[in-house]
Parts: C-alpha cells; sequence; structure tokens
C-alpha cells in the first residue's frame, strides 16, 4: 500500500489562540509538498501540531498516515508509525553522543527484537554521514550541542535518512544556511526521495524550491492554506512576492496569534 | 517498548542469603563491646586505647545540627561488630561457598575477579577475601584489609592512623575510630605507578548492623594509585548505619585517584568522613557516586598543603523518595598556587531531596589559589527538592574562586525532541539523565561505567507518570 498522509479540518490553538483555523491537505507517497507563507502565519505550528508538541493543542479535525489516526498516539507513536519532523530549532542534549543517540533512535523505529547490529550501524550512519559532508567527529560530538545553525540542519537530515521516514515535514529546514549547505542538504532529502516517502517543505524562501523541486506548492496565510498549485506558483511568489495573493482575497494582515508566534 | 518491571530490577538487590556470622555482638555499644571487638582481632594495646578514648570523644560529642534529619538513628540498636568466618581467603578456592555465591548474584564473574588488580572484598564488618596481583607485590605495594595491615604493618599504622581525621573531628569519625572494622590499607612506595586499579567491593549483609571500615591510603613520592570501592546493599526493613572514615596521605608529586559507587538500599544512614592532604605538587581526585540511602551526609575533602598541589571532586547524588543526599565536598587551600575544582551533579525525583554543601577555604598562604566550583542540579518533577550551600573563607586577597550552579529541569522542548524520533518518555528522560551524568561516568573504568549506567537506569524505571 502505497503511504498516504490526509490532514483535514485541522485545528490548533496554543495557550488557548488558535492558530491553525483549518487545515486540508493530502500528501501521497513520492510526492513533495511545499507550504510556503509569510512569517508568523501558521506553518511551523502545522509543523510542531502534527508532530504533536505538547504546547499545541489539536481542538478539532484528524490526521491520518495509511488510515491510522495519529492524533491518537503519543509523539513517539507518532514517529514510530512513520512520520518524521525536522526541526527548525533541535534540542541540545548534553552527555548524549549523536551516534548514541542515532542507534537508539533506529532500534525505537525498528523495534524491538530487530535492532541494528553496531557494525551495520556504523556503517550505515558513516556513509550517510560522508554523502552530506559532515565531519566524522559529529558521531562523538553530543546531540546538538555546539553545532552550527547549518550543523543542526545537516544533523537532522541525517535522522531522517537513518529513520527511514513515511512521512516527511521539513520545517524550514534552509533557514540559517548557506549555499553550500543549502545544496547539500537538499541532495540529502532528494536522494531519499521514493514512491513510498512523501515530503512536506515549509519554508518561507522560494530558493530551497530550486533544490528540492516540489509538485506542489501551497500558500499560508492566518492560519489556513489560501491558495494552491504547481511549482509555477512558488515561481511567482518568488518573483511577485506575497502581496499579490493577499490583494487578490482580500487579506491585509496575513499574520495569525503574532505574538506567539516566532 | 516492554522493560522489565521495576521492582523486579529493585529486588535484584534485595536478597539476602542465609548467612551465618562466626561471632557478633549484641546491640548497643559499650566500653566493654569496644574492648571485646579490639580482643577478638588481637590489637596491640595502643589500638585498645585509641578506640577507648575515642568512645569517651563519640559520648560527649553531640549530633550534628546541620545537614540531614539525624533524629530516628538509635545508636543503641545497632550491632557493632561481625565477624563473618573464622579466616579470610587467602586463595579464590578458600573464600567460603556462600559468600561466593552473593558476588555471583552481584553479577561479578569470577574471570573478572581474576582480572583485577587485587580484589579486597569486605562483606559485612571484616575483609574476607583479596587477593593481590603479584606484580604489585614485586612493586612493593601493599595492598591489604586495615585488620591485618595492623598485625603486619604496624609501625606504618601508628604513625598514620587518625592523623589526617582524628577522633575528636566529628562525632561519626569518633565513632567510627572506637569500633572501625575492615577497609583497606594501601602503601604505594617511591615512584611505584599501579597500572591498574585497586577494587574492593562491599556490602552489608546483617540487618540492624553498622558498618565502620576504616581506610588509609598513603602514596609516597611520585607514585601513583587509583582505588575503586564499589557497593550494591540489600533492602532492609529497619534502619542501618554505615559510618566509614578514609584517610588519604598524597606525598610530593604523587596522584591518588579515590573512585566509589554507593548504592545503598533506602533505609541506610551513611555518615562518612574523607579527607586527603595533598603535599607539594601532589594531586588528588575523589569520584564520588552517591545514589539510594536514607540520608547521605558525605563531603570529601583535600587539604593542598604543599606548593602546586591539586585536588578535585566529582561527584553524582541522586536522591528518590524519602532519601536526602546532604553531599558536597571541602578544599582547604593552606599552600601557594593550589588548584581544586569541584564538579557536582545532582539529580532529585519522586520527592527526594538532594543539597549540595561545600566548603572553599584559602589560607593567608594561598598566595595565587584558585578554586572552580561547578553545581549542577536536575530535578525530575515537582515534589523533589534542590539546595546549594556554598561556604567561602578567604584570608588570601590573591586568589580566584568560581562558582557556577545550575538548577534545570528536565526540558518539555528535549523530551519532545528525543520522543519524535521514536523513543518513548522513559527512554527519553532516561537518556537526557544518563547525559547529565555523563561527565561522572565518563571517569570511571569501563566495568564501574556499565554498572553505574545500570544502577541509574534502576533509579530511572518508572520514575515518569
Amino acid at each position: 500500500m502505497s503511504t498516504k498522509f490526509v490532514i483535514e479540518e485541522l485545528k490548533a490553538a496554543i495557550e488557548g489562540k488558535e492558530i491553525l483555523k483549518g487545515i486540508n491537505l493530502e500528501i501521497k507517497g513520492g510526492e513533495i509538498h511545499a507550504i510556503m507563507g509569510p512569517n508568523g502565519t501558521g506553518k511551523s505550528t502545522l509543523a510542531s501540531a502534527l508532530m504533536g508538541h505538547p504546547k499545541y493543542e489539536v481542538t478539532d479535525g484528524s490526521v491520518t498516515l495509511d488510515g491510522e489516526d495519529l492524533l491518537e498516539m503519543a509523539v513517539d507513536e507518532r514517529a514510530r508509525a512513520g512520520l518524521f519532523l525536522a526541526m527548525q530549532y533541535p534540542s541540545e542534549i548534553a552527555g548524549v553522543t549523536n551516534s548514541d543517540f542515532l542507534r537508539s533512535a533506529m532500534n525505537a523505529r525498528r523495534g524491538e527484537g530487530n535492532e541494528i547490529s553496531l557494525i551495520k550501524f556504523i556503517r550505515q550512519m558513516e556513509s550517510k554521514m560522508k554523502e552530506l559532508e559532515m565531519n566524522p567527529e559529529f558521531a562523538h560530538r553530543y546531540l546538538n550541542e555546539g553545532f552550527s545553525g547549518g550543523e543542526k540542519k545537516r544533523n537532522e537530515i541525517l535522522q531522517m535518512m537513518v529513520l527511514d521516514p513515511k512521512i516527511v515535514v521539513l520545517d524550514e529546514i534552509d533557514s540559517g544556511l548557506d549555499i553550500d549547505a543549502l545544496r547539500i542538504v537538499a541532495e540529502g532529502v532528494n536522494s531519499m526521495r521514493s514512491e513510498e516517502r512523501g515530503f512536506l517543505v515549509i519554508t518561507h524562501y522560494q530558493r530551497l524550491l530550486n533544490y528540492i523541486k516540489p509538485d506542489f506548492v501551497h500558500v499560508m496565510m492566518q492560519g489556513r492554506i489560501v491558495k494552491s498549485g504547481g511549482p509555477e506558483l512558488a515561481e511567482r511568489l518568488e518573483k511577485d512576492g506575497y502581496d499579490w495573493i493577499k490583494e487578490e482575497l482580500g487579506i491585509v494582515d496575513e499574520t495569525v496569534g503574532q505574538e506567539q508566534e516566532a | 517498548m516492554a522493560k522489565k518491571a521495576p521492582e523486579m530490577e529493585e529486588y535484584k538487590y534485595g536478597f539476602r542469603d542465609e548467612h551465618k556470622a562466626v561471632f557478633q555482638t549484641g546491640k548497643g555499644l559499650t566500653p566493654e563491646i569496644v574492648t571485646e571487638i579490639s580482643r577478638i582481632k588481637n590489637e596491640p594495646e595502643w589500638m585498645l586505647e585509641y578506640r577507648l578514648k575515642a568512645l569517651k570523644q563519640f559520648e560527649k560529642m553531640p549530633l550534628p545540627n546541620w545537614g540531614g534529619d539525624l533524629s530516628e538513628l538509635d545508636f543503641n540498636d545497632i550491632q557493632y561488630y561481625v565477624r563473618p568466618s573464622e579466616k579470610q581467603g587467602k586463595t579464590w578456592e578458600e573464600v567460603p561457598a556462600e559468600i561466593k555465591e552473593t558476588f555471583d548474584k552481584l553479577g561479578i564473574p569470577e574471570a573478572e575477579q581474576k582480572f583485577l588488580a587485587g580484589v579486597s572484598a569486605q562483606y559485612e564488618s571484616e575483609v574476607v577475601y583479596h587477593n593481590m596481583q603479584e606484580d604489585l607485590e614485586k612493586q612493593g605495594v601493599i595492598f591489604m584489609d586495615t585488620d591485618t595491615a595492623l598485625r603486619e604493618h604496624p609501625e606504618i599504622l601508628r604513625e598514620y592512623f587518625g592523623t589526617i581525621i582524628p577522633p575528636a573531628d566529628n562525632k561519626f569519625a569518633a565513632l567510627n575510630s572506637a569500633v572501625w572494622s575492615g577497609g583497606s590499607f594501601i602503601y604505594v612506595p617511591k615512584g611505584v605507578k599501579c597500572e591498574v586499579p585497586l577494587q574492593a567491593y562491599f556490602r552489608i549483609n546483617s540487618e540492624n548492623m553498622g558498618q565502620f571500615e576504616r581506610t588509609l591510603i598513603i602514596a609516597d613520592e611520585d607514585s601513583f594509585v587509583h582505588y575503586v570501592e564499589g557497593c550494591t546493599a540489600p533492602i532492609y526493613s529497619t534502619n542501618s548505619l554505615h559510618s566509614a572514615v578514609v584517610e588519604i596521605i598524597v606525598k610530593k608529586n604523587a596522584r591518588v585517584r579515590y573512585t566509589t559507587i554507593q548504592n545503598w538500599a533506602p533505609n541506610i544512614y551513611n555518615l562518612v568522613t574523607k579527607r586527603a592532604v595533598a603535599e607539594e605538587n601532589a594531586n588528588m581526585e575523589w569520584v564520588d557516586g552517591n545514589i539510594g540511602s536514607k540520608l547521605t551526609m558525605k563531603y570529601p575533602a583535600v587539604i593542598l598543603k604543599g606548593r602546586g598541589a591539586k585536588g578535585s571532586v566529582l561527584s553524582i547524588a541522586v536522591a528518590g523518595k524519602n532519601q536526602h543526599q546532604d553531599a558536597g565536598a571541602k578544599m582547604i587551600h593552606l599552600a601557594p598556587d593550589t588548584t581544586s575544582t569541584i564538579v557536582s551533579k545532582s539529580i532529585s525525583k519522586h520527592g527526594g531531596k538532594v543539597s549540595y554543601r561545600g566548603l572553599a577555604s584559602f589560607g593567608r598562604q594561598a598566595e595565587g589559589a584558585k578554586s572552580n566550583i561547578k553545581c549542577d542540579t536536575l530535578i525530575l518533577d515537582n515534589e523533589s527538592t534542590s539546595d546549594t550551600i556554598p561556604y567561602n573563607e578567604i584570608m588570601n586577597d590573591n586568589v580566584t574562586l568560581e562558582h557556577e550552579a545550575t538548577v534545570s529541569k528536565v526540558s518539555e522542548d528535549q523530551l519532545f525532541y528525543l520522543m519524535s524520533r521514536g523513543l518513548t518518555e522513559a527512554e527519553a528522560t532516561q537518556m537526557i539523565v544518563m547525559g547529565f551524568i555523563e561527565p561522572f561516568t565518563k571517569e570511571l573504568p569501563m566495568e564501574y561505567a556499565v554498572e553505574m549506567n545500570r544502577l541509574i537506569k534502576f533509579e530511572m524505571e518508572g520514575s515518569i507518570g
């Protein structure tokens, strides 16, 4: 069965303030969807709510992955079901080496009795790190501690690569990346494209989409998807910005719950 | 992922042997009992006198009015001496089978024991087995239980015993001086570096029995030794007292590392005095892990007596339900250019209480001395508490003292991050805790690091609701 990820009428609030006001989106295996939009329109809230961050309360709607109700699941269960979120601001965990963490995460995903052997793990990790042009020393560094912005992003992609998820959400993976890092990260993502895997790429710069070619582009404003189209929509946004959409839709302030949104 | 039930794991250390002591004193403490202890051990007269004097000191000293709650401690309800068997095993074969079983239950493989440099295992009040690697003997290193040392090296004992921690130092040092039994004695001759750590496993195994081991280490000039003690205690229903005294002399250019991991049953009072003197350019390192017990009061100290001496304490304390870890360190800078480092990591959970109590003291001669203190506390829930109580005494203007303290909770974002990669909340919390104490575990010898990680995992099981 091919992967099918369905978001219907998703509403979510933070501290009682509604940020997502009914999101509808369907992603099938093999597809890349991009969500674009200015800052403060609810894009990152969507990413966090999908993964189940405790700060966000889902008030309505449904999210299913291959027919399974994701919203009923705890964060770790969602991950084990095949959802992956590459975070905009990954946490730092002192004292835990990157490789120990990666192996624990891989084994959690693979399930008890199906743990990866140490040798296989090291081989796999090292080859993926090479693809991402990461210094091998990062395997032994503490998880994200003292990593630069770009190193953290590469580390997120590394996790995505070894965890082999069904649905990947990339939350502003391009922020803080120079052009070389952007290319490497994008190549990492592209190498993971498959018929079994769907992607949701959240960004407010079109440039990422020069490297990761989307099949569908959605524009988010005021906590809703206000416009959808093909790759040409991203190109138009690059050229003309967002104002024409606002004009077209009669939107004055595109943001939602501004004081809470970073 | 399915895990074994926490109760089962806790019980792993809760077994008890049907072990018959060959001799034991009744409960309570009198000059007669002290005399009896000394007599049974065939001690020289001076040691008996020392004990009796210490007993008088003990009786006249008040309990400390700071630190933990000692009000439930009843000195008359404690048995002060138990001797497990007629004689010490000289070889592994001679060690009583029942005691070997205990080691097996503790999960110490025999092969590993043979690998160890010299295993001095204190079982109940006395060391029943120790075996010293021939290499050490050839180098002139003395490693034996303190009772044997008193018989075989009385002149060294008489010269150093009680010189770092006199009975009058505190009530529990006085108690130990009166009734001590067992412990390790180590002498490392000039220039000798012991490459393999010397180790002792010990545990308390008689209900209501105090354990009063006495350890004395002398590292002569330019020498090095690493001593390791580890402990997993059975679970008992009534209070039990452990009160050890550890004295260490680190001579010029010598280095001593003393590593302890103690995992006491939750009813044990663990009141220990540990102190070292570091002479010129000597280096003393305490690595101290305190898990469990009802109350631990322990402040490893280094007196930095010679120019350029270094001292360090690296400690972790874990307090759970009904537990109080009042632990810390003391650094006494008495000479120029002395340096000290204290790194204290505390974890409290299930309503447990951790206190860091530390002293950084700089005497008039401590020109150019430096001390760096870092205390980090991780609190796992809202019922648990922590305190940081630093004391500083500065008699010289030209010193550097840095003190940094952090208190943190396991953050929501960190948990979310780890869980978003498939780890359960328990696994994620455990990973954060293990990371928190990593600066400690990485300093342990491999087999202890493994044991430490296992203990912390047991401790963390069921910590999450």
